[in-house]
């Protein structure tokens, strides 16, 4: 047993309770670092509404990879392209019909947010679809070359002028190129309650949110409602996947992980399997990119570098690839830690330190260690730039996370591919070892008491 | 589907080893009396001629031995027959039917399985999983069956009988005390087992063992021909690689010699017994 286990184990509620325990703790040290900060009510609801944000969008997205690459073993590096092409075909499907004189250089097709939703999820499976046809049937390396290289054919595309403007169904419409596109359609929390009736509702309960923030309340409610939300989303998620990944067909996909040779000489039809399970991913991350962009009013191509890939797959290798709850962690702890984490303690250190001015340059931040051994000025220099350092810092945690930890948090947890708990049934009482005597196979591991062990419990080797 | 079609087995009272047999069988419904026929088969490597025009035949319901020397191209012969490898020229013909080309998991519904020479487990699986992967056309590989409300019932349904079989067949592998061990901590032989095992569940009319016994324990091995016997006598047909004479000439009604990729002699285990030419290229001029 590694020390991982003992770690769950200690923790009462296991699983779920690390979960908690981690969400719990994120929440704590932002609210203190809101206090360390100096930020009023309104500030504090704001920053936990940005955190629960991101928190849920990268559960989301760590979820989908996981179907790939937990799952199935399918090297998606080009997650950003698949969320790209879901948040451009939403728009264009849902932003208002182009109106000469508007704010708007181009238009949509002005239908409904949710029809936006489901084509640009539609427009992600089917990109999966085109790119895994060739790529799947290749060993799992040509499928990575295939779709980084997607992903930034798609970002190039955006940024194109030849798909800045075109007509479709006679108006004028288009991604708009390097400049982006306005993302003028009803807000999405409008249109959802607007959708069932119970917009008002909303309005009234803004309303009466001025109790606790007395200006202008609209904005704080909506970030907190629109993080909930997306909490939602992670649950449906969780849900869907745990499904698929507990059942016959997730059996096949970890059979195909495993050994595709043997999934097919068992008969089972790999290509079909493997394309299934892509096109979900791919659907899964088309509508985390839509979630991600729709309430920010703007998108532009260059938003989706593969920057933005490589932060879902930190976020799942820190969870543990192979387990849905490892997943969610992951997503939760790399928005917490890696993602806001840095620019919350900067700011920390600038609130804490007012006055300390950092060089403004590498050379006159090094130069006083080399000469006189005094770190501060390198150190300071440091925290003024811990943003950029962002990416250097991730790499430093996948560095000691695959030196110490290369299963994740939870990646010992496999759950178990079936519908069903898989010990022996009630009605079969446990086998002696039949009438002939005890046959036991050579290197027999344990005695008849061992068809009592824990799931997924290695042995001790 | 072979579970709707399986009598009821025995329940928990009788144990011994007979009743693993409903686990397996649903009958076979060959009526050719040759359901493998291979005819000119040929595979190189490069500049090896592994398979060389090797021609053979096998009948229903009998055991056949395959042997020869190592690298005769037994192993490759398996490969070319189970779609794993396509063939330079040649054709496979299963039940009347020409499989030649066709994919691996094709010919498995088809109902010829394979086992692998060197055991492939599924090794971050469990027993158990390995064993509920096999059965064939689950409704659950559906993906939409597998996550739908109501339909996820007769999925459920079917993995109660799969799971009952699958304990079935861990009984009578007595490998049922290792079903929640992830595969890859088997011992050698027990990973022949799973394999035979896992083979076993997908219900074939035909199956090809590559050397299934090496590394099986001889009480265990005993059982599991004893089983073949009895699965054979049902129509089931079996094609066997094994290097161990004695068993081969004990077991098998008849015996293909593979030597150098091309079919050297086949015949009764006596007829191969007293062949001048085997005992030259194979057995080494000592039986
Ligand atoms: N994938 C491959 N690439 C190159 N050569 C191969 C390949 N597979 C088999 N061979 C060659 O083909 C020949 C036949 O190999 P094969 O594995 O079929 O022998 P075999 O009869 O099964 O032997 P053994 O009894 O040792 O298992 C050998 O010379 C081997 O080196
Ligand atoms: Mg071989």
């Amino acid at each position: 047993m590694s020390v991982r286990d003992d770690i769950a184990a200690r923790i009462p509620g296991g699983d779920a309770g690390l979960i908690v325990l981690i969400l719990a703790s994120a929440y704590l040290l932002y609210i203190l670092a809101g206090i360390g900060l100096g930020y009023d009510l309104r500030g504090q609801l704001n920053s936990i509404a940005t955190l629960t944000f991101y928190i849920g969008i990268f559960a989301m997205l760590s979820l989908a990879l996981n179907l790939h690459w937990g799952y199935t073993g399918l090297f998606n590096i080009g997650i950003v392209g698949f969320m790209a092409v879901g948040v451009y075909v939403m728009a264009l499907v849902s932003k208002p019909v182009f109106v000469a004189g508007g704010a708007a250089q181009v238009g949509g097709l002005g239908l409904p947010l949710w029809v936006g939703i489901i084509a640009g999820m539609l427009a992600a499976a089917i990109l999966g679809l085109v790119v895994a046809l060739p790529a799947l049937r290749l060993r799992a390396d040509y499928l990575a070359i295939v779709t980084i290289a997607m992903s930034e054919i798609v970002r190039f595309s955006f940024l194109s002028g030849n798909l800045q403007e075109f007509n479709l169904f006679g108006t004028k419409v288009g991604f708009g190129g390097g400049s982006g596109l306005i993302l003028d359609f009803v807000p999405p929390l409008e249109a959802l309650f607007r959708s069932v009736g119970l917009w008002g509702v909303y309005l009234g309960f803004v309303e009466a949110f001025q109790a606790i923030v007395p200006r202008n309340p609209k904005p704080v409610v909506d970030g907190l409602i629109y993080g909930a939300l997306l909490l939602g989303f992670v649950a449906v998620y969780f849900w869907l996947l745990k499904r698929t990944g507990e059942s016959p067909f997730g059996r096949v996909l970890k059979a195909i992980r495993e050994d595709e040779d043997v999934a097919n000489a068992l008969g089972k039809n790999t290509d079909g399997f493997k394309i299934k399970s892509f096109m979900l991913g791919c659907a899964l991350m088309g509508l985390a990119g839509i979630l991600w962009l729709m309430p920010q009013g703007a998108v532009t191509p260059n938003f989706f570098r593969p920057r933005v890939t490589f932060f879902v797959w930190i976020a799942l290798i820190i969870g543990g690839a192979g387990s849905n709850t490892g997943s969610v962690l992951g997503g939760a702890v790399f928005a917490a830690v890696l993602y806001q984490g840095p620019r919350y303690f900067q700011n920390l250190v600038g609130t804490v330190f007012p006055n300390l001015d950092s060089p403004s340059g590498f050379g006159q931040a090094i130069s006083p260690l080399i000469s006189q051994f005094d770190p501060v000025p390198l150190l300071l220099y440091t925290v003024d730039s811990i943003r950029q350092l962002q990416l250097v810092v991730m790499g430093l945690v996948l560095i000691w996370l695959m030196h110490n930890r290369p299963e994740g948090l939870l990646g010992h947890r496999k759950e178990t591919a079936s519908v069903i708990s898989l010990d022996r049934p009630k009605s079969m009482t446990a086998a002696d070892g039949g009438t002939d005597g005890e046959v036991r196979t050579d290197g027999g591991v344990t005695e008849d008491d061992s068809t009592a062990a824990v799931e997924g419990g290695a042995s001790d080797e | 589907m072979s579970d709707a079609a399986n009598p009821p087995v025995d329940d928990v009272a009788n144990e011994g080893n007979d009743d693993a047999l409903g686990a397996f069988a649903s009958g076979v419904e060959t009526t050719e009396q040759f359901p493998l026929q291979v005819e000119g088969l040929r595979k190189s490597f490069g500049g090896i001629t592994a398979v060389d025009g090797a021609s053979f035949e096998v009948e229903a319901g009998t055991l056949t031995g395959l042997i020869g020397p190592n690298g005769a191209g037994k192993s490759t012969t398996f490969n070319l027959i189970t779609g794993m490898l396509k063939p330079d020229s040649g054709t496979v013909t299963f039940n009347g039917e020409d499989i030649t080309g066709l994919e691996p998991h094709e010919i498995a519904n088809r109902g010829m399985v394979r086992t692998f020479q060197i055991a492939r487990e599924l090794s971050d699986m469990t027993v158990l999983e390995n064993m509920m992967l096999a059965p064939k056309q689950q409704r659950g590989e559906k993906l939409w069956r597998s996550v739908a409300p109501v339909v996820r019932d007769d999925v459920r349904e079917q993995e109660e009988e799969l799971l009952e079989r699958v304990w079935e067949v861990l009984d009578f592998f007595d490998i049922d005390h290792i079903a929640h061990e992830y595969a890859g901590n088997l011992s050698g032989g027990q990973r022949k087992l799973l394999e035979m095992a896992r083979a076993l569940l997908t219900d074939p009319d035909m199956l090809l063992l590559d050397e299934p016994f090496a590394g099986v324990n001889p009480t265990l091995e005993k059982k599991l021909l004893t089983h073949i016997h009895e699965l054979r006598e049902q129509g089931y047909t079996f094609l066997l690689v094994e290097h161990d004479m004695d068993l081969i000439m004990n077991n098998c009604e008849h015996v293909i010699v593979l030597h150098q990729g091309k079919v050297l002699t086949e015949g009764t285990p006596d007829d191969i017994r007293s062949n001048e030419d085997v005992i030259e290229a194979y057995l080494g001029g000592n039986v």
